[in-house]
């Protein structure tokens, strides 16, 4: 997440206090992403510092910080270039199921169906908060919800295919069982 | 209030090396203004579930009441009328009549009802009216796009104050904001009343549902139980 460029985002409306940056961000995104205030400050010093952001000082002396051309420039760039996808995120999930299936100590179907109704159960959160969101006209965190939305799908269709991937290796393995080719395994089968 | 109670209900079809078990021992209720989901892989069972709901085929075992009535020891007269009292169907496509206007379209499910015809269309616009489709009423089928035709389509569906709704994958073909607004659309007839059983792949549609239940190889699956709320989803103190 950049916090940096969200910031600069924030500031090309107008100046701003550290603190309403805080605030205004945490608005924006349906406070999914808590930032603490000391973040906001490092990163404006940090900005101030690259020449992006000036800051002054307001009629009562409190610290204002203000976009520079230099810092709508850096912007610009932003918006105009994809969200790198070079990082694989660690999925806790796919970890799980990874090792339910080599482990042979899980029910590795019921792995996924427990944790499909666990996804659809958040799926139908958010899409309540989305009906509320509709209703009151809120646009930004609308984009926000149908993001969380979209994730949760493709999870759950994950588990849709993880589930038939199983199912197809369990029909092919019975049949081998029924139907076996080679004698050697016909072997093992009447000794077993 | 229970509308529709499915107890114990099995569907085999065929028998010795070609039986094949479509529904297996499965048990539903859905009570007025509840909006269930059902989901599962093709083949589980899904449109075998909601025809034995919507009296369209009978369970070669267990029961399917609807409003506490057996609908089994209703004859076909009984049946018949009883189906088209309480039941709206929704399928993937829309069949709305091509030479009658959608308000037309809306008010011919009143009139089968009994309603005079002055009354009916009158009927039908107030309910294309609440369903935000004022604009297509004077328009024909051909003229309207996908999404508004299938929102018709759920007007008509309910029309007559029917007391259970069973869709049937309703948004295969159209887009997914366009989708969406069909979802809502079933959701505002579970506002006035209406129970609605919603069969889909779309999990993403499932979720507008109350309860999502999962059907695989024709048994129940699991179920998601009551919402645990944005809270749970968030953290505490983050939802709105």
């Amino acid at each position: 997440m950049s916090v940096r460029h969200s910031l600069l985002a924030l500031l090309s409306a107008g100046p701003t206090h550290g603190y309403g940056l805080k605030t205004e961000f945490e608005a924006a995104t349906g406070d999914v992403w808590p930032l603490n205030v000391g973040q906001v400050y490092t990163t404006l010093g940090r900005l101030e510092r690259d020449g992006l952001v000036t800051a002054g000082a307001d009629a009562d002396g409190q610290k204002v910080y203000e976009i520079t051309d230099a810092g709508r420039d850096e912007l610009g760039r932003w918006f105009e270039t994809p969200v790198p996808r070079e990082v694989i995120p660690r999925q806790e999930l796919a970890i799980k199921l990874v090792f339910a299936m080599r482990s042979g100590v899980a029910d590795v179907a019921a792995v996924v169906q427990r944790q499909r109704v666990a996804t659809v159960r958040a799926l139908q959160d958010v899409t309540r908060l989305k009906a509320a969101a509709e209703s009151a006209g809120d646009m930004a965190w609308l984009l926000m919800l149908d993001a969380l939305v979209f994730q949760a799908e493709a999870e759950a269709r994950w588990l849709d295919m993880c589930e038939a991937r199983l199912a197809r290796e369990n029909i092919a393995a019975g049949m081998a069982r029924r139907h076996p080719e080679n004698p050697a395994e016909r072997a093992v089968e009447r000794s077993s | 209030m229970v509308v529709l109670d499915i107890d114990g209900a099995g569907r085999v079809f065929g028998s010795g090396r070609l039986r094949v078990v479509a529904l297996d021992d499965v048990s539903l209720w859905v009570s007025a203004g509840e909006f269930v989901a059902v989901m599962g892989p093709s083949g589980s069972g899904k449109s075998t579930l909601l025809r034995l709901a919507g009296g369209l085929d009978r369970p070669t075992s267990g029961r399917v009441l609807l409003a506490g009535r057996d609908l089994a020891v209703l004859d076909e007269a009984g049946l018949a009328e009883a189906l088209r009292r309480e039941i709206g169907f929704v399928f993937q496509e829309a069949n709305l009549l091509a030479s009658l206007t959608a308000a037309e379209n809306v008010a011919l499910a009143l009139e089968l009802d009994g309603v005079r015809p002055k009354a009916a269309i009158a009927g039908a616009r107030g309910l294309l009216d609440s369903s935000g489709l004022a604009a297509v009423g004077d328009r024909f089928p051909g003229q309207l796009s996908g999404g508004e035709q299938q929102q018709v389509a759920i007007a008509r569906a309910v029309a007559g104050g029917r007391s259970l709704l069973l869709a049937d994958e309703p948004t295969g073909a159209l887009d997914a904001l366009t989708g969406e607004s069909v979802m809502g659309l079933l959701r505002q007839r579970c506002a006035t009343g209406c129970a609605v059983v919603l069969a889909t792949h779309n999990v993403r549609h499932a979720a507008w549902a109350d309860r999502v239940v999962f059907l695989n190889d024709g048994r129940l699956a699991g179920a998601t139980g009551p919402a645990a709320g944005p809270e749970y989803l968030l953290g505490t103190g983050q939802a709105r």
